[in-house]
């Protein structure tokens, strides 16, 4: 039985003329979460915007694999719909539109590109608050701007709300704890494990223990300057927490 | 009273447009209309005009209008939007506050695409006794190829000096930050420009009146569609 979800090898990326990724090989099975912790700089973000197929960012060398497609073949919605999920570091916003307009677009969109018809107006409700729910949203927040005049907190919120939705296979939060108090942290950290199953991987991308202390790795690399410089089980955390990345 | 010194240097007073629609004192009126022709209003005391243009023209369209405030406390609320694909758009607006008191409030957004052109001549006038003003103008210009092209000219003449004017003027492209992140959840390109373009004119379709904003926005995005 093939329980490989994503396979990066040997991945090389660039920003403009930067070199940023320096050859980064990741393996991860359905069911782990991996943390990926680095001092700043390192590439965290970069890594998470190349899997989620960021235009801008260019893929020089290597390869990767999720559940056996060729990843970077693919458009960023392509990948969506097979079932990658990142959670913005920096959630844009979109006046204009409301959260239940952008979902109402990024369901049926999806089930389009699936071959399935539109959700009813019914169902299409009832998901919304069941989803809701999870991240503990009120009814009003459906109505509000996609992001607008949102707390910090609201938009990482927003952001696991819309990982409730598309229950991706494979979900990339990146630094999802920036900005965040101890309560909305919980209800994040909460989302997040709640949709965790052994069909499904979550990398979460910190720089901090506390979010790992809510979401608990199976695996933790270091990136540092484009690599993976160390690969070990969560016991890793704690030396970061120690030693800082310096010792790496 | 300290007594005030006013330069009416450069002021020519422009005589009320006789053939223009009144707004009486204590009437507020609100309209949403695409404009067959050059449209000019004239706003006594107290009164209150809601204006949003609606502009889509598949014919080159040239649109004049005019505000004139002839009594204290009158507020024009004026707005609108164009979306030109083949025709080129000209809209001129002048508001003249030639009395003390008065609040004018533009916002024009507009969308070009292909190898078209808008323009956008924007003229406020504060006449030197017209003390206690407001008057705010917005354009914004959304180009959605290299070909297509628009031209924005803000102008203020202020010869009052207790007043309160700012206009802001902006041509730019789709934002890709938004884009990428739409398309990060499954809605494809297209479909997330359009999205975008109704987000962009969200403002403007905020100030139509309710009863043809559902309408107008289901007119709106199959225009924008086909752009």
């Amino acid at each position: 039985m093939n329980d490989t979800m994503l396979e990066i090898k040997n991945l090389h990326a660039k920003v403009g003329e930067k070199e940023i990724l320096k050859g980064v090989d990741l393996l991860i099975r359905k069911g782990e979460i991996h943390a990926v912790m680095g001092p700043n700089g390192a590439g965290k973000s970069t890594l998470s915007a190349v899997l989620a197929g960021r235009p801008d960012y260019v893929v020089t060398e290597g390869s990767v694999t999720f559940l056996g497609r060729d990843l970077l073949a693919m458009s960023p919605e392509e990948r969506s719909w097979a079932g990658i999920f990142l959670s913005f570091q920096y959630p844009v916003e979109i006046p204009g539109v409301s959260i239940t307009n952008f979902i109402k677009a990024a369901v049926n969109e999806r089930r389009k590109a699936l071959g399935l018809d539109a959700l009813k107006a019914g169902d299409f409700i009832k998901l919304m608050k069941e989803k809701m729910a999870l991240v503990q949203m009120r009814g009003e927040f459906a109505k509000r701007e996609v992001n607008v005049g949102f707390s910090g907190g609201e938009k990482k919120r927003n952001e696991i709300f819309q990982m409730a939705v598309l229950e991706p296979a494979l979900a990339i939060l990146d630094e999802t704890d920036s900005g965040l108090d101890v309560d909305a942290l919980r209800i994040v950290a909460d989302g997040v494990n709640a949709l965790h199953t052994p069909e499904t991987a979550a990398i979460v991308i910190t720089h901090y223990q506390r979010l790992l202390d809510l979401i608990v790795p199976d695996v933790v690399h270091i990136l540092k300057d484009g690599r993976i410089v160390r690969t070990a089980g969560r016991e890793l955390v704690q030396e970061i927490e120690a030693n800082g990345y310096d010792a790496f | 009273m300290k007594e005030k010194i006013i330069d009416k240097g450069h002021y020519q007073e422009k005589p009320v447009d006789p053939d223009a629609i009144r707004v009486v004192s204590g009437e507020h009126r609100r309209l949403c209309l695409t404009p067959a022709e050059d449209l000019s209003f004239v706003l006594e005391k107290d009164a209150e005009l809601e204006l949003c243009l609606v502009m889509m023209p598949v014919e080159p369209m040239e649109i004049k209008l005019r505000v004139d405030f002839v009594g204290e406390g009158a507020k024009a609320s004026l707005s609108g939007f164009y979306i030109c694909r083949d025709a080129e758009v000209k809209l001129s607006v002048e508001v003249l506050h030639r009395v003390g008191g008065c609040t004018s409030r533009q916002l024009f957004n507009g969308i070009v695409a292909g190898s078209a052109k808008a323009s956008f001549d924007g003229k406020i006038t504060v006449a030197p006794d017209a003390q206690g003003s407001k008057a705010f103008q917005e354009n914004h210009n959304l180009l959605l190829s290299s070909l297509a092209w628009a031209d924005t000219r803000p102008q203020l003449e202020i010869y009052a000096d207790d007043v309160e004017c700012s206009h802001g003027a902006t041509v730019g492209k789709l934002n890709e930050d938004e884009l990428f992140y739409m398309r990060s959840r499954g809605i494809p390109e297209p479909e997330a420009r359009v999205l975008q373009m109704i987000s962009f004119l969200a403002p403007v379709l905020a100030s139509v009146p309710e009863e043809q904003r559902e309408g107008l926005i289901e007119n709106v995005e199959i225009t924008v569609r086909n752009l």
